[in-house]
């Protein structure tokens, strides 16, 4: 998002976001959840009979559930019933008005990114008019991706349109019952993105939520599903770099990938919620539920992930490796700054003969910011010959802040092999004087050895994405050290 | 080009330089000699603007301009370059990504164009068979797993390709074979030029037999307890530096 890929279609793209739900935007729900808010919220997206159905029993669920306090994140408690779940869009009256009722320290990060005048407004979420012309754009990617037969679309649009792909896979990888946070999502889910790759097609382009025109509005608690039937391959890039502002506190998402038959997904994600602000105050919680599976044979998934934002981040993606030969990999590099704190990791459940995965995770910390990597390898018995790589690498900034590293291992499988790896680094005052000696400020020496330190991740990143990671982690971590 | 004045700093409590008075003229070269803990890598550390130590008197004017309240990335790229004694590791930078950033950022400070990758290649091609530098030390993470020998001309190759106007080289003949103390000597001895000065820290004579100093200072307890031409070295080899007859410093 930063001026390389800031393309008239994604500010397209956002702007609908302002205009897309007029017709409801003089409608008031209550805040609070019960039945009626769910049966409410099917109503206004005109959904078949099943979904609502299935709202209602992930709702039922969720009343006996409690929420995990496992997670090595602190937080005050969450008011259930003070959401307003139906995400209407703040009126005009609620946003600032200009970029000068907006956090200073924010727009001198959109400013050292290089993101326009225009698009920091929208980011920020100034009240501003839609001036661009999205509905063609839209159209273009859309009339591309239809002829060679590819679904992608909101969600909403998905349950009205394709209701029989909806109904077969939603839920199959994260049921209803999975955990709190899941389960709330699926309750009231708002809306997301879906997609659908039939047999044998090779998406000729990265799909991002970009290009997408529908699911602007897609709320805290957003629902994506991407299916790749026998032989398909994409890759979908979720996020941008920019810092976006939200003034939903809680984002409980749930990401669903199913790969059938020698089919591949790639999933690439930078999330730049923003954080709060110096001393923490007003970040998002973003408690995320991604899960892939592996259903088919030589299947794969790929999780990459850059976690720089949010104030509080859950987030373990995951894959389910039940195809033969099936791999799973998760690449992931998770920043944090100031009063950050971030509770991630992976698990890789090996069911099929032969799975193999792949765990490369790096975490930085900065400042008071906690870093927590959780990863669970399972092999299951049903697992001959699997194989798990897991390297797992911590690099700390200043001695205020922690890393903590809990990998977990259930091995019932004699046949298989794992290993796994682990350091932890710290950027030394010598190693900053050194790159000073030849001329680098502070800054440049921090991201410098930060970029070496996420290399391997930042390989598995479409090439402007990573070039976006790179900055972004340079701006995260401005005045980190020295 | 340097003036040190009275020079005193110390770290933590200690005082470890207690009046040093050098002059660094263009084109010069200096020996520091000194036995071991007398404040060389200490004064060297000094000039390149390292915090941990701290100025409590004195002046040092590089260029007519006041060294000491600048930072030292401003200093590396007014053109002061130290070789570390210890040159230090920052593992997943190349060393060839870290010299053209470093490069480029010396380039831009001076208002001159930033060299793209090909441009770089060439100038490094260059010094690279100055220094007998292996490509494939380039392509490694900046010194992490080289032998002391490796980074000491890892040092040499960066400063050829920096081109400074006032080397310190802090003890880069330790720990060199005989080879490599040549193609070290060479290196430096090729940078040699009426426009550039260098101070050499060294405890051997041996490197001042290829690199023939201007000027050689004898550093203890903080202080220069001597100076003459290159025949000083040769004293100081023969008589240690408890033999020396210390004089009043007369640095020039
Ligand atoms: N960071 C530090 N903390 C404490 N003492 C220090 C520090 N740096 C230097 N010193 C002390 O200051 C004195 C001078 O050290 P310095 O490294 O300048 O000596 P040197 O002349 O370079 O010695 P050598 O020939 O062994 O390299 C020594 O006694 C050393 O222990
Ligand atoms: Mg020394």
């Amino acid at each position: 998002m930063s001026t390389q890929t800031s393309t008239i279609e994604e500010l397209a793209a956002r702007e609908y976001k302002w205009g897309f739900v007029t017709d409801i935007d003089a409608e008031s729900v209550p805040p609070g959840l019960n039945e009626d808010i769910i049966r409410l919220i099917s109503a206004k997206k005109q959904e078949p009979e099943f979904m609502l159905e299935w709202r209602l029993r992930a709702y039922r669920h969720w009343l006996t559930m409690k929420e995990p306090t496992w997670a090595n994140v602190h937080y005050p408690p969450i008011d259930y019933q003070s959401i307003v779940y139906y995400s209407a869009p703040k009126s005009k009256k609620e946003r600032p008005k200009s970029l000068d009722e907006v956090d200073p320290e924010l727009l001198k990060t959109y400013e050292k990114l290089g993101i326009p005048l225009r698009e920091r407004e929208l980011l920020a979420g100034v009240a501003v008019d839609a001036v661009f012309d999205s509905v063609s754009v839209a159209t273009t990617f859309k009339e591309k991706l239809g002829e060679l037969g590819i679904i992608f679309c909101s969600f909403s649009e998905a349950v009205r349109e394709h209701p029989e792909l909806v109904r077969k896979y939603l839920g199959s990888v994260v049921p209803y019952t999975d955990n709190f946070f899941a389960t709330l999502n699926s309750a009231v889910f708002s809306d997301g993105s879906f997609c659908y790759i039939p047999k044998g097609v090779r998406c000729p382009m990265e799909l991002s939520t970009y290009f997408r025109i529908n699911a602007q509005n897609t709320g805290q608690f957003e629902r994506t599903l991407i299916i790749a039937d026998e032989g398909a391959y994409v890759s979908y890039l979720e996020g941008c770099t920019a810092p976006m502002r939200d003034s939903n506190q809680l984002h409980a998402a749930v990401v669903e990938l199913v790969a059938l038959d020698n089919a591949q997904i790639k999933y690439s994600t930078v999330q730049n919620w923003y954080p709060g602000d110096k001393e923490g105050k007003g970040g998002i919680y973003n408690f995320v539920t991604k899960r892939g599976k592996c259903a088919g044979v030589n299947s794969k998934i790929s999780w990459t992930q850059v976690e720089t934002g949010s104030a509080i981040t859950w987030k373990y993606p995951s894959c389910l490796l039940l195809g033969e030969n099936s791999v799973g990999e998760f690449y992931s590099v998770a920043l944090t700054n100031h009063y950050q704190q971030a509770d991630t990791g992976t698990k890789m459940i090996h069911i099929g003969r032969n799975t193999r995965s792949t765990i490369v995770s790096k975490g930085i910390s900065a400042g008071h910011g906690q870093n927590t990597y959780r990863g669970m390898v399972k092999i299951q018995k049903s697992a001959a010959g699997a194989r798990n790589y897991s390297q797992c690498d911590s690099l700390l900034l200043g001695d205020k802040c922690g890393a903590h590293t809990f990998p977990y291992l259930e091995v019932k499988n004699t046949s298989s092999q794992v290993e796994h790896e682990a350091s932890t680094s710290k950027i030394g005052e010598d190693q900053i004087f050194y790159c000073r000696q030849r001329g680098l400020s502070t800054e440049d020496a921090v991201g410098m050895i930060v970029n070496g330190f996420c290399k391997e991740v930042f390989r598995e990143l479409p090439m402007e994405f990573a070039v976006e990671a790179q900055k972004l982690l340079g701006v995260s971590l401005e005045g980190s050290v020295g | 080009m340097l003036e040190i004045r009275n020079l005193h700093a110390r770290v933590k409590e200690k005082e470890i330089l207690k009046g040093i008075d050098l002059t660094v003229r263009t084109g010069e070269v200096h020996a520091i000699m000194g036995p071991n803990g007398s404040g060389k890598s200490t004064l060297a550390q000094v000039l390149a603007g390292r915090d941990t130590y701290v100025v409590t008197d004195g002046s040092v004017v590089f260029d007519g301009k006041n060294l000491l309240e600048m930072s030292p990335e401003d200093r590396a790229r007014d053109g002061v370059f130290m070789a570390f004694q210890y040159p230090v590791e920052i593992p997943g930078v190349s060393n060839l990504y870290f010299l053209k950033a470093a490069l480029n950022q010396i380039r831009k400070s001076r208002g001159l164009p930033e060299l793209d990758a090909m441009d770089f290649l060439n100038v490094v091609k260059e010094r690279m068979k100055l220094m007998d530098m292996d490509q494939a030390l380039l392509n490694r993470p900046v010194n992490a797993g080289f032998s002391g020998g490796e980074k000491k001309r890892n040092e040499i190759f960066q400063m050829a390709v920096l081109e400074p106007r006032l080397a310190i080289l802090d003890e880069t003949d330790s720990g060199l074979d005989i080879d490599a103390l040549k193609i070290v000597s060479r290196g430096v001895n090729a940078l040699r030029s009426p426009e550039r000065s260098m101070i050499l820290v060294t405890h051997y004579q041996r490197l001042l037999n290829y690199i023939q100093p201007d000027f050689v200072h004898v550093l203890s307890e903080g202080k220069i307890v001597r100076s003459g031409g290159k025949e000083l070295a040769l004293e100081v080899e023969e008589r240690g530096y408890a033999g020396l007859e210390w004089e009043t410093a007369d640095a020039r």
